[in-house]
C-alpha cells in the first residue's frame, strides 16, 4: 500500500506534464484527487482491520537508499542552477553543506538497521489530513487557475507544471509522514522545501522570486539542522530511528530538529518565508498553509515532543511559540489584506502548536494535535474562499467584503463558518486553548500563560472584526456576478461540512483519534481529557449551534416595521447616501479599525524577530555549551 | 400594560434655535431641576426615545431632517415644541428660509412658549406631553385589539 | 445535584431583578452624589416595561435574532458559572456571548453602531488577558477550575490573589460599561456617537440587551463572589457584602472619572493586567 500511497501522486504529476489539453487535465485532476482518497480510505481500512497496530517497514533498503542519495544529489543541483540563474548564494552554501553532509555520514557512519518506514495513529491522522484536504484542494485548483488566468493575463499560464507540483507535493508529504528513518525524512522534507520554493515563484515576477528564495534559504537553514541531527545521531549514538531520538532525548539533535521544525513551521524568526508565499496562486497557500508544508514542521515536533518535556530544549521550543502566537496575532490586527490576515493567523496558530509541543506532556501533546486538525480544516476552507472572493470581486482587501453576505452570500457563509471555527467558542479551537492553558500553568512557565492570555485577546479582534466586515448587511453599490466555479464550490462545501462535523462529533474525534495518538507517543493510557468535560463541552456546542436556529424562528414570528439607519437624520433613504454640509449626496463608508501605529509589522517585525532570534542563539549556546537544566 | 409615561426618554432636536431654549432644555437635567426624577432619559438616539422634543422654527435644511427622524421613533411619541420659535417661527416667521412652527412639517402635541422657555414650563409641558403618551398608548392598545 | 438546579433556577429567575434592582441603585446614587433626586429604584424596571410595550421597528431583521442569541448565550454561561462548572469555560462562552452583540451591532451599515462595535472589540480586547488569568489564579490558589471546587476552599481564594482582585476591580468597569471605560456605550445620557452599540436597537430589542447586561451584572459580580468565598457558611455572607460594596466602587469611580481614550483603555488593562495579574500569577507559579 505504501509504495501506492507516494506512487500514485508522483505519477500523476509526471502525468501532467504530458498533458497539454485543459480539459482533460481537469478530469484527471478529479479523479486522481479522488483515487488518492480511495487509496487512502483502503489504507486506513487495511490498518484498522489489522487491528490498529504500529506497523514497521522495509527494514532493508540498500537500493531505495541509493536513489535517495542521487535524489538529494539532483535536488542540490537543481538548487544550485537556480541560485545560479538568479545570482543568490545563500542557498547553494546551505545545500552543498546539507547534503555533503548527509552523504558524508552515509558512507561513513555505521548505523544499526531498522525500519523506515511506520505507520501509527499519528501517521493515519496526517495522511487523513493530507488525501483530504491536500484532495479537495487540488480539486479546487481547477477551477481555481481558470478564474486566475483570466484576472490574470500578465502572469504565463504555466499551469501543467502547477499541477505536477501540487501532485508532487502530496506525494512528498504522504513520504514524509510515513517515513520513520531521518534519512527518509529528511529526503522528502528537502522535496518539499524546494517544491514550495518552485511554487511560490509561480508568476516568476521579481517579488515572487524574491520571496521564493527567501523561503529556499530559510528551509535549507532548517534542513541545514536536519542534517546535522542526522549526522550526530548517526556518529554519536550510531542510529537513525526517529523514535530512537526520542528515546535517547539527546538535546542537540534534538535541538537540531526543532529548528528544522520551526523553519518549516514558519516561526519566528523565520515566519518571512511563509508572508512572502501569499504572492503565489491561492491554492498553493492553501497547501502550504493547511494540509502540507507548515504541518510537516509541527509533524516533526509533535513526534519529538515526549523528548521535550522539561529540559531546555522543549523550554526554548515552547517560548519561541508562544511568543510567536502573541506577536502574528498583534500584527495581524494591522492587516488588511485577507490573505495576510490568514497568513498571520497560521503563523500565530503554529505558535500555539509549536508551544504545545515544546511542553511536551500529554494534555498539551493532546491540544497540539487537535488544533492541527481544526487549523488544516479551517485554514484551507479560509484560503479557498478567499480566493474564490477575490476572483469574483477583482479583489481580496477586507475593507472590499464589507456587506459580503449580500452580495456572494455562499462565499460568505464559508467564510464565516471558517472563521468561526478558528476562534469562537463552540469550534475545536476553545477546548485546544483550553487544555493549553491549563497544561501551560501545570507546567509552571507563566510567561507562556500570558502569552496564551494576550495572545487569545489579539486572536479574538482581527476575527472578529473581520466576521462583522463579512455579515454587514449592506447593500452593495454594485452587483457583481459570482464567478466561483462548481469544483471550487464541491471543495469548500465538503471542508464546511467537515468543520461542522468535526465541531458536532468533538467527543468522538476526541475519543477515537486524538487519544490514541497521544497514548502511541507516551505509552500510557489514561484520558486527557475527563468524560464530563467532553460532555459539557458537547452540550455547549449543541446550545450555540441551536439557540440562533431557534432565535431565528422566535424573531421571524414578530412583525416589525423596517426603518433607515439613524445618520442624524440626513439619510438619504436606502442607508448608503447621506446629505453632506453642502446638500450633496455623499456615499457612506465604513471601515475597520487596523490600529496600524501600535500594532504594524514595521514596529514590531523587527523586534520580534530579534528577540527570537536571540533566544534561539541563546538556546543553541546553551545546549552546545552542555549547559544541564 | 406598562405605562410608557414612567419611563419617557426624550430626543431633543435644534431645528434652528437661538440655543437659547437648548441651554433651558439641559437646565432640566441639572441638580435643580432633575428632570430624571420622572425617569427622563436624555438619550440623542430616536430609535429608543418617546418625547420628540425640538427648539426653534422648521427652515428649508431642517425640514427633511426632522420628518426623518420623526419616522425613526417607534409608536407611541409625542413631539413637544419647545419655545416660540418652535410654536410659530417667533421672531422669525417672516424670514425667507423659515417655513415655521414644528407644527408645520410633523404634528405638535405640546406647545412650550418662552424666549427662552423657563425650565418650570419645559419641565411642565414634558409632563403634559406624558399624559398624551399615555392616552395614545391606549389608544394603540385599543387599535392592537 | 439537586442543589445545582437549585442555584441554575435562582440565577435564572432572579438574576434579572438583582441586576436591575442595581441599576436602579446606581441610578439613584449617581444622582445623590450629583446633589440631585434621582428616579425612583425600579426605574430600570418602568424603562423595560415601556420597551417591550413599544411598538417594533428595526433597520434589518437579523438584530433581534442576534440580540436574542447573545442573551441566551450569557445565560447559558451564567447558569454554567452558578451550576458550579469551569470557570474559564464559563469566560469563554461570555466573550462568544459578547461576539453576538458586536455581530448584532454590525449587522448593519450604521456608522454610530459599527463605531460602538469597533470599540466593543477593542474592550475585549483590553479585558480579556485579566479575566483568563482571574481563571488560572483561581486554578493555582484551589487546584481546580471548578467553581463547585473553589467554593469548599477553607480559606478565601483572595488570599492568595489579591493583585488579580485588583485587576479584576479595574477591568470590571469595562463589563459594568462604567466610566472612564464606557467607551462603546454608557448608560448615561447623549455622547458623541449617539449610544454607540445600541444605537440601532429599539423597543424589545434594547429591552433584551438591557436584561442580558443584567444577568452580565451578576455574573461578573459572581466572579467577584468567588474571591471571598469559602467553606463556612458566614463567608457566603461577607462575599455577598463585598459585592455589593465592590459595585458601589464602581458606581463611585464611574461618577468621578471621565471617559478615556481607547489607546489609554487598551494599555492601561493591558498594564495593570501585567502588572497587577502577571506578577500575581508568577507568585502563586513559585509558591504552590
Amino acid at each position: 500500500m505504501i509504495p501506492l500511497l507516494i506512487g500514485i501522486p508522483a505519477a500523476l504529476a509526471v502525468l501532467f506534464q504530458i498533458i497539454r489539453n485543459e480539459k482533460v487535465r481537469g478530469y484527471i485532476v478529479y479523479a486522481g484527487a479522488g483515487i488518492i482518497m480511495l487509496t487512502t480510505v483502503i489504507f486506513i481500512g487495511t490498518w484498522i482491520g489489522d487491528g490498529a497496530q504500529t506497523w514497521m517497514f522495509y527494514p532493508e533498503t540498500e537500493m531505495i537508499d541509493h536513489l535517495m542519495t542521487v535524489g538529494d544529489i539532483f535536488l542540490m543541483c537543481l538548487i544550485i542552477y537556480l541560485s545560479v540563474k538568479h545570482g543568490k548564494v545563500l542557498p547553494i552554501i546551505l545545500s552543498v553543506a546539507q547534503t555533503a553532509l548527509v552523504i558524508y555520514t552515509e558512507f561513513t557512519a555505521e548505523v544499526a538497521e531498522g525500519p523506515h518506514m511506520m505507520v501509527d495513529w499519528l501517521t493515519i491522522l496526517m495522511c487523513v489530513i493530507i488525501a483530504f484536504i491536500g484532495g479537495f484542494i487540488c480539486i479546487y485548483t481547477v477551477g481555481y487557475m481558470k478564474g486566475y488566468h483570466h484576472h490574470h493575463k500578465e502572469v504565463k499560464d504555466r499551469q501543467p507544471f502547477f499541477f505536477s507540483m501540487l501532485f508532487l507535493f502530496l506525494a512528498a508529504m504522504f513520504g514524509l509522514v510515513l517515513s520513520q528513518n531521518l534519512v527518509w525524512i529528511y529526503f522528502f522534507w528537502e522535496i518539499t522545501s524546494v517544491i514550495s520554493f518552485l511554487m511560490i515563484g509561480y508568476t516568476q515576477s521579481d517579488e515572487a522570486v524574491n520571496n521564493s528564495f527567501c523561503a529556499l534559504w530559510m528551509n535549507l537553514l532548517g534542513g541545514l539542522g536536519f542534517a546535522v541531527a542526522i549526522a550526530l545521531m548517526a556518529q554519536l549514538h550510531g542510529t537513525l530511528q526517529l523514535l530512537e531520538v526520542v528515546n535517547i532525548g539527546a538535546l542537540l539533535p534534538l535541538m537540531c530538529l526543532s529548528l528544522a521544525g520551526m523553519t518549516k513551521s514558519a516561526q519566528l524568526p523565520f515566519s518571512t518565508w511563509l508572508l512572502g508565499a501569499m504572492v503565489a496562486p491561492t491554492p498553493s497557500s492553501a497547501l502550504l498553509h493547511s494540509a502540507t508544508m507548515v504541518k510537516a514542521g509541527v509533524y516533526l515536533l509533535i513526534r519529538i515532543s515526549p523528548a521535550l518535556e522539561g529540559n531546555l530544549v522543549g523550554i526554548i521550543v515552547s517560548s519561541i511559540g508562544g511568543f510567536t502566537f502573541i506577536m502574528a496575532s498583534m500584527m495581524a490586527i494591522a492587516q488588511n489584506d485577507a490573505k495576510k490576515v490568514l497568513a498571520f493567523s497560521t503563523i500565530s496558530n503554529l505558535g500555539l502548536i509549536v508551544a504545545c509541543s515544546g511542553i511536551g506532556v500529554e494534555e498539551t501533546v493532546w491540544a497540539a494535535v487537535f488544533l492541527m486538525v481544526f487549523h488544516a480544516v479551517s485554514k484551507s476552507m479560509l484560503f479557498q474562499s478567499v480566493g474564490a472572493t477575490e476572483n469574483t470581486l477583482g479583489s481580496r482587501d477586507i475593507e472590499d467584503m464589507h456587506g459580503l453576505i449580500i452580495r456572494v452570500p455562499k462565499l460568505a457563509y464559508i467564510m464565516g463558518i471558517g472563521i468561526a471555527g478558528m476562534y469562537l467558542a463552540p469550534f475545536g479551537m476553545l477546548i485546544s486553548k483550553w487544555l493549553a492553558l491549563k497544561a501551560f500553568v501545570d507546567s509552571g512557565n507563566v510567561i507562556l500563560v500570558l502569552c496564551i492570555a494576550y495572545g487569545s485577546a489579539t486572536t479574538m479582534f482581527y476575527w472578529t472584526k473581520w466576521l462583522a466586515k463579512l455579515l454587514c448587511y449592506h447593500i452593495p453599490r454594485d452587483t457583481v456576478k459570482d464567478v466561483t466555479r462548481k469544483d471550487e464550490y464541491i471543495s469548500m462545501s465538503f471542508h464546511a461540512i467537515v468543520m461542522l462535523l468535526l465541531c458536532l462529533f468533538l467527543p468522538v474525534v476526541a475519543i477515537t483519534v486524538v487519544n490514541p495518538i497521544v497514548r502511541e507517543l507516551f505509552g500510557n493510557t489514561h484520558d486527557v481529557l475527563s468524560m464530563s468535560v467532553l460532555t459539557t463541552m458537547a452540550i455547549m456546542l449543541v446550545s450555540i449551534f441551536i439557540v440562533p436556529v431557534v432565535m431565528f424562528f422566535i424573531s421571524r414570528r414578530s412583525h416589525q416595521e423596517l426603518v433607515p439607519i439613524y445618520m442624524n437624520g440626513v439619510n438619504e433613504g436606502d442607508n448608503r447616501f447621506f446629505t453632506n454640509s453642502f446638500g450633496g449626496k455623499d456615499h457612506l463608508y465604513l471601515s475597520n479599525w487596523y490600529l496600524r501605529f501600535e500594532f504594524g509589522r514595521r514596529h514590531l517585525r523587527i523586534p520580534s524577530i530579534i528577540v527570537a532570534t536571540a533566544v534561539l542563539v541563546v538556546g543553541f549556546c546553551l545546549v552546545i555549551g552542555g549547559v544541564s537544566w | 400594560m406598562a405605562k410608557v409615561s414612567k419611563s419617557p426618554w426624550l430626543l431633543h432636536y435644534d431645528a434652528s434655535s437661538c440655543n437659547g431654549c437648548d441651554i433651558e432644555v439641559l437646565d432640566c437635567l441639572t441638580p435643580k431641576y432633575d428632570i430624571e426624577r420622572f425617569g427622563v432619559i436624555n438619550t440623542g438616539d430616536p430609535f429608543q426615545a418617546d418625547i420628540f422634543l425640538i427648539t426653534g422654527g422648521v427652515n428649508s435644511q431642517t425640514e427633511s431632517v426632522v420628518k426623518q427622524i420623526y419616522s425613526q421613533m417607534p409608536e407611541p411619541k409625542v413631539v413637544v415644541a419647545v419655545g416660540i420659535c418652535a410654536c410659530t417661527g417667533g421672531v422669525f416667521k417672516e424670514c425667507y428660509n423659515i417655513k415655521g412652527g414644528i407644527d408645520t412639517v410633523i404634528p405638535v402635541d405640546v406647545y412650550v412658549p418662552g424666549c427662552a422657555a423657563r425650565p418650570e414650563a419645559i419641565i411642565d409641558g414634558v409632563l403634559k406631553a406624558l399624559k398624551v403618551l399615555d392616552a395614545k398608548q391606549a389608544a394603540l392598545e385599543a387599535k392592537g385589539r | 445535584m439537586v442543589m445545582k438546579a437549585i442555584y441554575v433556577i435562582l440565577f435564572l429567575i432572579f438574576a434579572p431583578f438583582i441586576g436591575g434592582l442595581l441599576d436602579g441603585i446606581d441610578r439613584i446614587i449617581s444622582a445623590r452624589m450629583q446633589r440631585r433626586k434621582g428616579p425612583s429604584i425600579f426605574q430600570p424596571f418602568y424603562d423595560l416595561g415601556k420597551l417591550f410595550s413599544k411598538e417594533m421597528i428595526a433597520v434589518n431583521n437579523v438584530q433581534l435574532l442576534l440580540n436574542l442569541s447573545y442573551l441566551v448565550i450569557l445565560v447559558i454561561a451564567g447558569a454554567m458559572l452558578f451550576a458550579g462548572a469551569d470557570l474559564l469555560m464559563v469566560l469563554f462562552i461570555l466573550s462568544t456571548a459578547d461576539m453576538f452583540l458586536i455581530m448584532a451591532a454590525s449587522s448593519d451599515s450604521s456608522p454610530y453602531a459599527n463605531m460602538g462595535a469597533s470599540r466593543e472589540m477593542m474592550q475585549m480586547m483590553a479585558y480579556e488577558p485579566l479575566t483568563l488569568l482571574v481563571a488560572v489564579g483561581f486554578y493555582l490558589t484551589t487546584g481546580s477550575f471548578h467553581v463547585g471546587t473553589i467554593i469548599q476552599q477553607p480559606v478565601s481564594a483572595v488570599l492568595w490573589m489579591p493583585g488579580l482582585l485588583v485587576g479584576f476591580m479595574f477591568t470590571a468597569a469595562i463589563k459594568f460599561r462604567k466610566s472612564p471605560f464606557d467607551l462603546s456605550t454608557s448608560h448615561h445620557a447623549h455622547q458623541e456617537m449617539v449610544k454607540g452599540i445600541t444605537t440601532e436597537m429599539s423597543g424589545t430589542t434594547l429591552a433584551i440587551m438591557n436584561i442580558a447586561e443584567y444577568y452580565e451584572i451578576v455574573v461578573i459580580l459572581g466572579i467577584f463572589f468567588l474571591f471571598f468565598v469559602n467553606s463556612t457558611w458566614w463567608s457566603w455572607i461577607v462575599a455577598l457584602a463585598i459585592c455589593f460594596i465592590v459595585f458601589l466602587m464602581e458606581t463611585l469611580w464611574d461618577n468621578i472619572s471621565a471617559r478615556l481614550k481607547w489607546k489609554t483603555v487598551l494599555y492601561g488593562c493591558w498594564v495593570v493586567t501585567l502588572v497587577a495579574g502577571g506578577v500575581n500569577i508568577l507568585i502563586l507559579m513559585l509558591d504552590k
